[in-house]
């Protein structure tokens, strides 16, 4: 875990945005004995309406609980990717369900990761664990929490009967974005959104 | 005396202030709420409501903010330890019944989650501005405690703090929450139930003829009884005598009013409950607190990294105020920095107990989300000067 890592997360309502923050936040605060801070934005927040989280991770106390530039920025509906795109940090990552979302342009030095969250979660026959194959693959190409501490944070947060359909996605997300690490390492990384067909 | 284990959800969670206020009330015995749910304060009450049927005890839903704050003190007057939750308008609507509470010395805690006003003003968005309120905001004089957490883990701690408070002293304690504190999500570590002190409600020993409901105690705390155990006895809000019958005379009023002031001198000075840091050198004093405090921490460092002797003062006890505390910090400060989001409450307090001997400069916040902490460094920067 670094000093002080920000990141948003926004989808809409129903995609399980807060779970998939609250996991990271738990994974980092609990399993990996660091710091979390988690809060989110209260709108209209039924199925379809738009949802946001924000979760801060750092090795030291939190002391400003909100985020106004995130280090990452991972976006599961065209409305959160277009209101909180120009948000990212330079440098910054941006990881996109690519299938919800059509990316045309975002910050200089900002890299881009898109993974079928949806359809890997439809794969496994649930679409509502496509919020944990989506804290697996920011697991993967982030590379900011142990693998095993998201595990266990994912494995804590649902229920007994939901956790091995929740791993199950977990593993999914997280292999999906190894493999993509992977491939970039060999062939380098574009300007583009990268994902596994394009890498 | 512990905990009962029953009311303990012992482990390391990650909740928000809003739940773990609510495991705070279960570990500290509260087993009985009455509430009109409101934002930001709703997941208290949702939360025990989930939770009581396994613990045991009752929840009510009530038509609205009158009942539900009276509806506490009988439950307490029946053997109950008991709270309401509520947010700024609500709170408007409890003041009547938080004067009955002072008047009759019934143990009880409000859970305030404040929320920008006035009126419905900033439901989903944060605010401190009900601190004058939760002091004076009933009529007549009174005293009462109020407490204010900057944290999920505090929501927990303090909320257990806020009901022992409240039976040793026999006084309404305020939660002043705010809806940042209670909608953050953080670690919240619940230890082992035989971790934690409970205090016990103090009933008399003595035989029912011999008994008078309002005689005080040397501390000027009288004790209590509670309903079926064959004391007869009248709790009114009129002015009464230590037998508890009206007694609306001159003599009676002086000896009541003042009691219920002076049983909370205790807690004003040596007791007050603060956090401080840095103060042994400090040129300017930062007094903060809630969600503030944390921002405020923010500034000192950024000070103390520019070489200016910055140092922290965290009311955590706002109610009763630290007066004597403050007092001796301004005979050897340059200054007081205030931030609070509001346009300004607990700085006349600080400016009150400085009394003229070091500056007192408020970074005031109209409520919708915390200071920026460049804001308060400005101020802090300003002051060095």
């Amino acid at each position: 875990m670094q000093l002080l890592t920000e990141i948003r997360i926004g989808g809409f309502g129903g995609q399980g945005v807060i779970l998939a923050a609250a996991v990271i936040g738990k994974a980092a605060a609990i399993f990996q004995g660091g710091y979390a801070t988690m809060t989110q934005s209260f709108g209209p927040e039924a199925r379809g309406g738009s949802s946001s989280a924000q979760v801060i991770l750092s090795t030291e106390p939190i002391l400003y609980p909100y985020v106004a530039h995130p280090d990452v920025l991972v976006v599961m509906s065209q409305a959160a990717y277009t209101t909180f795109t120009p948000q990212l940090k330079p440098g910054g990552i941006l990881i996109t369900e690519q299938e919800m979302v059509r990316v045309d342009k975002y910050p200089n030095g900002v890299r881009a990761y898109g993974v079928p969250a949806t359809r890997l979660a439809e794969e496994l026959g649930r679409k509502v664990v496509l919020n944990i194959v989506m804290v697996g693959f920011f697991g993967a190409v982030t590379n900011l929490l142990e693998p095993d501490a998201l595990r266990k944070a994912v494995a804590d947060s649902v229920p007994p009967a939901m956790q091995k359909l929740n791993l199950q996605a977990f593993d999914k997300g997280f292999e999906y974005g190894s493999e993509l690490i992977e491939k970039l390492a060999e062939n380098g990384y574009g300007e583009e959104l990268v994902s596994l067909e394009s890498a | 005396m512990h905990a009962d284990p029953k009311g303990v959800l012992t482990g390391v969670h990650f909740l928000d202030g809003d739940h773990a206020c609510c495991e705070g009330t279960l570990a500290a015995g509260a087993r009985f709420s009455a509430g009109y749910p409101i934002t930001p304060s709703t997941e208290v009450v949702e939360r025990f409501a989930w939770r009581i049927p396994t613990v045991g005890g009752i929840f009510i839903q009530m038509e609205d903010e009158l009942a539900a704050s009276i509806a506490i003190q009988g439950a307490v007057w029946g053997g109950a330890k008991a709270f309401t939750v509520t947010s700024g308008p609500g709170f408007s609507l409890m003041m009547e019944h938080i004067g009955y509470a002072a008047m009759t010395e019934t143990p009880c805690v409000f859970v305030n989650v404040q929320r920008g006003g006035p009126s419905t003003g900033l439901p989903t968005l944060p605010a401190q501005a009900d601190m004058m309120q939760a002091r004076w905001g009933s009529h007549g004089d009174y005293a009462i405690i109020a407490l204010c957490p900057n944290s999920p883990q505090e929501c927990f701690d303090l909320t257990i703090q806020g009901f022992n408070l409240s039976e040793e002293f026999r006084v309404p304690v305020m939660m002043m929450l705010d809806e940042c504190v209670g909608h953050m999500t953080e670690k919240v570590v619940i230890p082992e139930a035989d971790q934690i002190e409970v205090t016990p409600r103090r009933y008399t020993k003595l035989p029912p003829e011999e008994f008078h409901l309002f005689e005080p105690r040397e501390d000027l705390v009288p004790d209590m009884v509670k309903a079926g155990d064959g004391y007869r006895f009248h709790v009114t809000g009129l002015t009464h005598d230590e037998r508890g019958y009206p007694s609306m005379n001159v003599e009676t009023q002086d000896v009541q009013v003042r009691r219920l002031q002076d049983k909370l001198k205790p807690l004003a000075n040596g007791r007050a409950l603060c956090e401080t840091e840095n103060l042994d050198d400090a040129e300017v004093v930062v007094v903060s607190y809630g969600i503030t405090s944390r921002v405020a921490q923010r500034a000192i460092q950024l000070a103390r990294a520019q070489g200016i002797r910055a140092g922290k003062f965290r009311l955590i006890s706002a109610w009763p105020f630290p007066e004597q505390r403050i007092s001796d910090l301004a005979g050897r400060v340059k200054a007081f920095v205030v931030p609070e989001i509001n346009l300004g409450q607990m700085v006349h307090e600080v400016a009150r107990a400085a009394a003229g001997r070091a500056a007192v400069i408020p970074v005031s916040h109209a409520g919708g989300s915390v200071h920026n902490p460049d804001a308060i460094l400005k101020a802090i920067v300003e002051a060095a000067r």
